[in-house]
């Protein structure tokens, strides 16, 4: 019997910059299905906070409701986190985010959290270009109500239940597209490879990272017939190329040929690079995205990587010229400051 | 990040040669993950009988322990512990489990055996053997062999059976009675005791025509220090070791001078200067020429004879024995360093420095020991090599003359009671062969079982918890009792909780992690949920490459790594053994059932092939 994950880790294992061990940014043991690809994603975020010396406690998870709105409980242990109304995680985002700057924010969300319930809150969330991570654990159904079609499951896409889905799915990813989003990813839960430098890429972008991450549901989706199994999606992956995240602080050392790879270099100095199988694409042009996107999908493919970011982003608080500082640093000085000023403020409307 | 690694999923027609899967099925494969018991000359299942100590069933732990190394209870108090320094719970802990110290456990808390010992025959098979000795190697030959009909006679010089296990283990360490229990199973077996009997001539022996004839006689002579300047006069107050050690368990001895010299930094040096201290001796010190971190004995017994008030002085070389009108006075030493060469070998350069006189009433000198058979003459066709080391076969324990055997101490030079109880089962198969006329070099295959653990979801047939706690201690007599008694038993042992919690501290490394590829869907979750970061997916390289690139890098090269068939993926699964915690999570998190938890059970095939870890043969003895 356990449910019980042992203290003891690696003797070697890593220890990052500001000192801590990947055991510090884990939580609790998982209490999905064994074999879940939201665990993966989970252990996903765990490397990239551990690999970008993030403080656990800078950090807030948000989320919904749902199998994926569960995850947040099993990383991030030493970070705050909310586990909000379903489909309602983008308003307590915005207001958390509105409060204090200075915290990172990762919102996890699914399909049925996204896509329908939260659908709304979801475009406002995208066109204010909120800085945070907002990362969809997709498996195409509703794993925690037995598995019914969700609003992503692919059109004819067969669930466990054996019956072919008749409607066509909604895309996340050209839906955040069209809607402003400044960085917009897709990949897969099995594919940490690609997923880790993504995750990081989206902790250090300013403004609204959206990553729609294909997470298979061992329990409901994983059959034959189903586009969002482990099978499927290994067989029908197309991949843009592999993201590398170099850190501010790191020197680039490694060189490509020419035209295959792109750099784009973040707020931080930080630079992600994007080294491409088509020659052709540029990450930088929304519209090729959305093209993109059309097409593979058109093909039966399911494409993964960066396909948009915007290394200029105006954020909510830039667009909205708030403070500088979280609230909770405002004083009554700050937030008072007195007769002189009222009285200035009056005379600019005279 | 390994992000400009090629993305495996398009990474498919992938070839690499040079590279190959782990053969689960050759057995020594997860022998060797069972650190403890390959570590252990007899190689004792421990994890098995730790268990059985868990769940209070000492009977049944004693009887595993006894199937294997026939002295549980004598080596519960005295082994020299190969297993701990082995134990896996040492490399992701502090220290490891005390292994030894669990043993006692089964062995003080054991019911009646008697009805769980082997049948003797009362029809013999007509087959006499002789053995020379009556220590661990030869009362292991005759435990192996007595319930296969043979007759046995069994010689020895003193009057008691045991051994170096009688007269050089002090019994405030190991009590006489603990040793005369143990004994007596073997010897109420109906062997043919020949006590007080020296054994002077092996060719007188050989001439009683016995099929065969086995030689445990140990390695009797201690080293001696005769060309130092005046051990010839003060001779009266100088004794060797070991010598000196009998003579006081066969109470022949029974004071010492106030002011004790003990030369020599090993085991018996520690049971030298402790049994000093019980017999009148109020000033013990230790002498060594070696670094002390360098000293052969156990750190436990260097730490015990600290706790008895004996300083131990190391970098000091004896150089002469100090006498006045025919009595010892004192040694001197000269003070040196250790200056290691890059090859590592030792050099000790003497200071420039005075000599150290240290007064004193009595000198006992362990400094080594070695074999010694003046009683086989050389002209029978038992050949010896130039330092009167007979040669022996290292597989079957059989000399140049082919229906004599040796085995412990006598076959390969001091080394401990374990390895002349593993030498034992060895020898005694060999002896079964021989006499049987069949090849001696033709070994029986170990006895292995590998059996699911699984028992639901989230449940095991073990207990899979990894406990956080810290070795227990074993708590010790008073001083003041302990001191002025010879033999009484300083250690106390675990109690019942102590035993359970630290029993609760073995990490079961015998339920082995066991991979099946067919069932394997690739999602991660073994890999993510490892604790100790174990698991990872990567293309299949060779095993050196693999080394380097795992999650956590696989530096211990003495640990197998556990690679499988290719996956869909043309990667691998490539399992570091290293700091498995056995704790069952990636089988836990495992959709498939591709991981699973399965006991391996390795036992020693013995003379006779009885095998009581054999649930048909356990049932049909019970």
């Amino acid at each position: 019997m356990s449910y019980i994950r042992p203290k003891i880790r690696h003797p070697e294992t890593p220890i990052n910059d500001i000192g801590y061990t990947r055991k510090n940014y884990e939580g609790s043991l998982s209490t999905l299905c064994a074999g879940c690809g939201h665990d993966s994603i989970s252990a996903a975020i765990v490397q990239a906070c551990f690999e970008l010396n993030i403080e656990p406690h800078k950090v807030a998870k948000l989320s919904g409701i749902g199998c994926s709105s569960k995850t947040p409980t099993y990383f991030l242990g030493n970070s705050h986190g909310f586990n909000s109304v379903h489909g309602r995680m983008p308003s307590v985002a915005t207001g958390a985010n509105m409060a204090n700057r200075d915290m990172i924010y990762i919102g996890v969300s699914g399909d049925g959290d996204t896509a329908s319930i939260g659908m709304g809150q979801f475009a406002h969330v995208v066109r204010r270009n909120l800085n945070m991570l907002y990362l969809v654990e997709n498996n195409g159904c509703y794993g925690l109500t037995k598995g019914q079609d969700s609003a992503t499951s692919d059109f004819e896409s067969i669930s466990k239940k054996g019956v072919p889905n008749p409607f066509e799915a909604i895309d996340l990813c050209g839906i955040a597209l069209q809607l402003g989003a400044t960085m917009v990813a897709r990949s897969f839960s099995g594919d940490k490879e690609q997923l880790v430098p993504l995750i990081k890429a989206a902790l250090c972008h300013e403004g609204f990272a959206f990553i729609d991450v294909m997470s298979p549901c061992v329990t409901f989706n994983n059959n034959k017939g189903s586009t969002k199994s482990y099978e499927y999606v290994r067989d029908h992956i197309e991949t843009l190329g592999v993201v590398d995240f170099v850190p501010m602080k790191d020197e680039i050392t490694t060189h490509y040929k020419p035209g295959s790879s792109q750099e784009v270099t973040l707020h931080d100095g930080s630079v992600v690079r994007l080294q491409k199988l088509d020659e052709d694409y540029d990450p930088h042009d929304r519209r090729a995205a959305l093209d993109k996107l059309k097409e593979s999908q058109e093909q039966g493919k399911e494409l993964t990587g960066l396909l948009y970011l915007d290394p200029d982003s105006k954020e909510l608080h830039e667009l909205l010229g708030t403070t500088q500082r979280p609230l909770r640093s405002l004083t009554e000085e700050d937030l008072c400051p007195g007769v002189n000023v009222l009285e200035k403020i009056n005379l600019s409307f005279q | 990040m390994s992000g400009n690694r090629i993305n495996t999923a398009i990474k498919k027609n992938l070839v690499v040669s040079d590279w190959s899967s782990t053969d689960i099925a050759n057995p020594e494969y997860f022998h060797k993950v069972v650190d403890c018991q390959y570590a252990c000359p007899a190689h004792t299942p421990v994890p098995e009988y730790i268990r059985l100590i868990a769940s209070r069933r000492y009977t049944e732990a004693y009887m595993v322990n006894w199937e294997s190394n026939v002295f549980p209870g004598v080596l519960g108090r005295t082994c020299d512990r190969p297993c701990e320094p082995a134990c896996r719970r040492g490399r992701v802990d502090e220290e490891p489990v005390a292994i030894c110290r669990l043993k006692r456990v089964a062995a003080d808390n054991r019911g009646d055996i008697t009805d769980l010992l082997p049948e003797i025959p009362k029809n013999k098979n007509g087959k006499k053997i002789a053995l020379v000795g009556a220590g661990p190697a030869s009362l292991t030959v005759a435990r192996d062999l007595m319930p296969l009909g043979y007759q046995i006679d069994l010689y020895d010089e003193n009057a008691l059976a045991g051994g170096f296990m009688r007269s050089q283990i002090p019994s405030f360490r190991l009590p006489e009675q603990v040793l005369d229990d143990e004994i007596g199973y073997i010897l109420s077996m109906g062997v043919d005791t020949h006590f007080k009997t020296r054994v002077n001539s092996m060719t007188e022996l050989m001439s009683k025509n016995y099929d065969a004839i086995f030689v445990g006689t140990g390695a009797p002579r201690g080293k001696d220090l005769a060309n130092l300047s005046g051990r010839k006069e003060a001779d009266a107050n100088i004794h060797i070791g070991i010598d000196w050690l009998g003579s006081v368990a066969f109470e022949h001895i029974t004071s010492i001078g106030k002011r004790v010299v003990v030369l020599g930094g090993g085991n018996t040096a520690m049971d030298c200067c402790r049994t000093a201290r019980r017999l009148g001796g109020e000033d013990v010190k230790v002498i060594v020429r070696s670094p002390f971190s360098e000293m052969k004995a156990s750190p436990w017994e260097k730490e015990d004879a600290i706790h008895e008030d004996i300083p131990i002085l190391d970098n000091h070389v004896p150089k002469a024995f100090i006498h006045e009108n025919g009595r010892l006075t004192g040694v001197e030493f000269e003070k040196v360093k250790a200056v290691y060469a890059e090859d590592g070998s030792r050099k000790l350069i003497p200071l420039d420095e005075k000599p150290v006189l240290i007064p004193c009433d009595d000198v006992l000198m362990a400094i080594g020991q070695e074999n010694a058979f003046p009683w086989i003459e050389k002209d029978i066709g038992i050949d010896f090599d130039q330092w009167e080391v007979p040669l022996i076969d290292e597989l079957s324990f059989q000399s140049s003359l082919p229906n004599i055997f040796f085995g412990g101490d006598a076959a390969f030079g001091p080394k401990n009671i374990i390895t002349a109880v593993a030498h034992g089962h060895q020898a005694a198969i060999s002896i079964d062969a021989f006499c049987k006329g069949k090849d001696i070099h033709d070994r029986p295959a170990p006895l292995t079982n590998l059996i699911s653990q699984k028992m639901g979801v989230h449940e095991w047939a073990y207990h899979s918890e990894v406990s956080d706690d810290d070795r227990f201690l074993v708590a010790q007599a008073d001083k003041n009792n302990t001191l002025v008694d010879r033999k009484l038993e300083v250690e106390l042992g675990f109690d019942e909780q102590q035993a359970f919690a630290e029993a609760q501290r073995c990490l079961n490394c015998d339920i082995q992690t066991v991979f099946e590829e067919v069932k394997c869907i690739e999602c991660d979750a073994c890999a993510d949920v490892c604790p100790t970061d174990c698991i990872t997916f990567t293309e299949p390289e060779t095993e050196e490459t693999l080394r380097t690139h795992l999650r956590a890098p696989a530096t211990n090269q003495e640990q197998a790594l556990y690679i499988s068939q290719v996956l869909p993926t043309s990667r691998v699964l490539v399992k570091d053994e290293d700091v498995c915690l056995h704790c069952g999570l990636c089988a836990e998190r495992c959709p498939t059932a591709a991981w699973d938890m399965q006991k391996f059970l390795y036992n020693v095939c013995k003379a006779g092939q009885i095998n009581l870890l054999d649930p048909l043969t356990r049932n049909r003895r019970n």
